[in-house]
């Protein structure tokens, strides 16, 4: 952070020609507005939500991809004419995309890599007795 | 008119081939209309809204043709009543002929068209005859959701912005003269009536007005004058100027290689 912050004043200095010691300058809170997503103006798409379908009765809902539409029942219309044209589905969800919480890329290791090396979570070490898998077939 | 049923001037084959031939008229020329926004729709969720219902209404019609053929029996197919047949033998009302305007005036013609649908094929259901009434039913449902989408959007634009307000506004004042001849009846009808095959369209004039109206007020939308002047004589072969272009364009390829097949 601390060469970041360098480079930033540096480049202050040079291009902008201004003074090094700004004490109102705060690179934290420069970079977060910079990664604050500006709402497009030229888009008039309406809101991104995502789909889902359930193919039959009782059988999990599953991602089928996301759309635009300006609220959630033209939302449902949408994920219907475009997701459901060719018999896929029973039911439909539609969430607004924004409204997903999802893991990210750099959360993965912590996430994901300790399970692993843990072949022991998987249930194949475990035999069944004969007696109930021929009562089973 | 009563005079030419009790004589019997036309056969009742000859009456439900007409009436058939309406039905698939009217389907037929709004679905080519729409398909005109096939890739130049507003978003492209709309674009294949559209496609989708342009596809559903040439699906009904290509049944109802298939089947007038059959009762007309003078060995022609649904083609030939598509291709060769010219503006002046079209029975379709005009109001599905004019072009497809803006988006408002195709969201709100898509609304009158489907709601009186709605009523129509409602009553045609009770048909005696097997055959036509199954095609009904089946297309029934999805002239429930062509209303229902249609009705939502009528809402939007009505209730949206200043501009999407005028537009639609201007559309549904637009469209009004041309909505008298939903509700047509000429000899065919009261033949058709009294054979227990067709319905009588005049039982759901005033449910439909009622529906529209309330659809329009919800949307803050001025309802125009049901009493002004309307249109007629597309149930005839009467057309606006516009049906003869539509057709030279979804003619002229049949016309020109009768023979060519797909392959």
């Amino acid at each position: 952070m601390r060469d970041l912050e360098r480079c930033y004043n540096l480049y202050r200095k040079e291009i902008l020609n201004q003074v090094q010691d700004d004490e109102n300058f705060n690179l934290l809170e420069i970079m977060s507005n910079k990664n604050k997503s500006k709402p497009n103006k030229n888009d008039t798409q309406g809101k991104l939500w995502e789909v889902f379908t359930q193919g039959r009765n009782g059988k999990p809902f599953e991602h089928a991809g996301s759309l635009h539409a300006p609220d959630g029942e033209k939302a449902l219309e949408n994920a219907r004419d475009v997701y459901t044209r060719r018999n896929e589905a029973v039911n439909l969800w539609v969430v607004p995309s924004d409204a997903i919480i999802a893991s990210k890329p750099e959360d993965e290791e912590s996430f994901f890599d300790p399970s692993k090396d843990k072949p022991y979570r998987h249930p194949q070490f475990y035999h069944p007795p004969r007696v109930t898998k021929r009562r089973r077939s | 008119m009563k005079a030419a049923v009790q004589q019997r001037t036309i056969t009742k084959e000859d009456a439900f081939f007409e009436y058939l031939l309406r039905l698939a008229d009217d389907r037929l020329i709004l679905g080519h209309r729409l398909s005109e926004w096939c890739g130049h729709g507003p978003v492209l969720e709309e674009d294949i809204a559209l496609a989708n219902v342009a596809l559903d209404y040439i699906g009904h019609a290509a049944s109802l043709y298939e089947y007038a053929a059959k009762i007309e029996g003078k060995d022609r197919d649904r083609d030939d009543l598509v291709y060769f047949r010219n503006d002046v033998e079209y029975r379709n009302i005009k109001m599905v002929e004019l072009p497809k305007g803006d988006y408002g005036f195709t969201i709100a013609r898509q609304f009158l068209f489907s709601s009186y649908s709605y009523f129509l094929y409602d009553n045609l259901r009770n048909t005696a005859d097997e055959q036509f009434g199954g095609m009904i039913s089946k297309h029934f449902k999805e002239i429930k959701y062509h209303l229902r989408h249609s009705r939502e959007w009528v809402l939007r634009l009505g209730d949206g912005t200043k501009e999407s307000h005028n537009r639609i506004q201007n559309a549904f004042n637009e469209l009004w003269t041309y909505t008298g001849e939903f509700f047509y009846q000429d000899e065919i009808d009261d033949l058709l009536m009294d054979e227990g095959l067709g319905v009588d369209i005049s039982a759901f004039e005033s449910e439909w007005k009622t529906l529209v109206t309330d659809v329009l007020k919800e949307a803050t939308l001025e309802i125009p004058d049901f009493d002004q002047f309307m249109a007629s004589g597309g149930r005839e072969g009467l057309h606006t100027e516009h049906l003869g272009h539509l057709l030279a364009e979804m003619q002229h390829l049949r016309r020109s290689y009768p023979d060519a097949v797909w392959e």
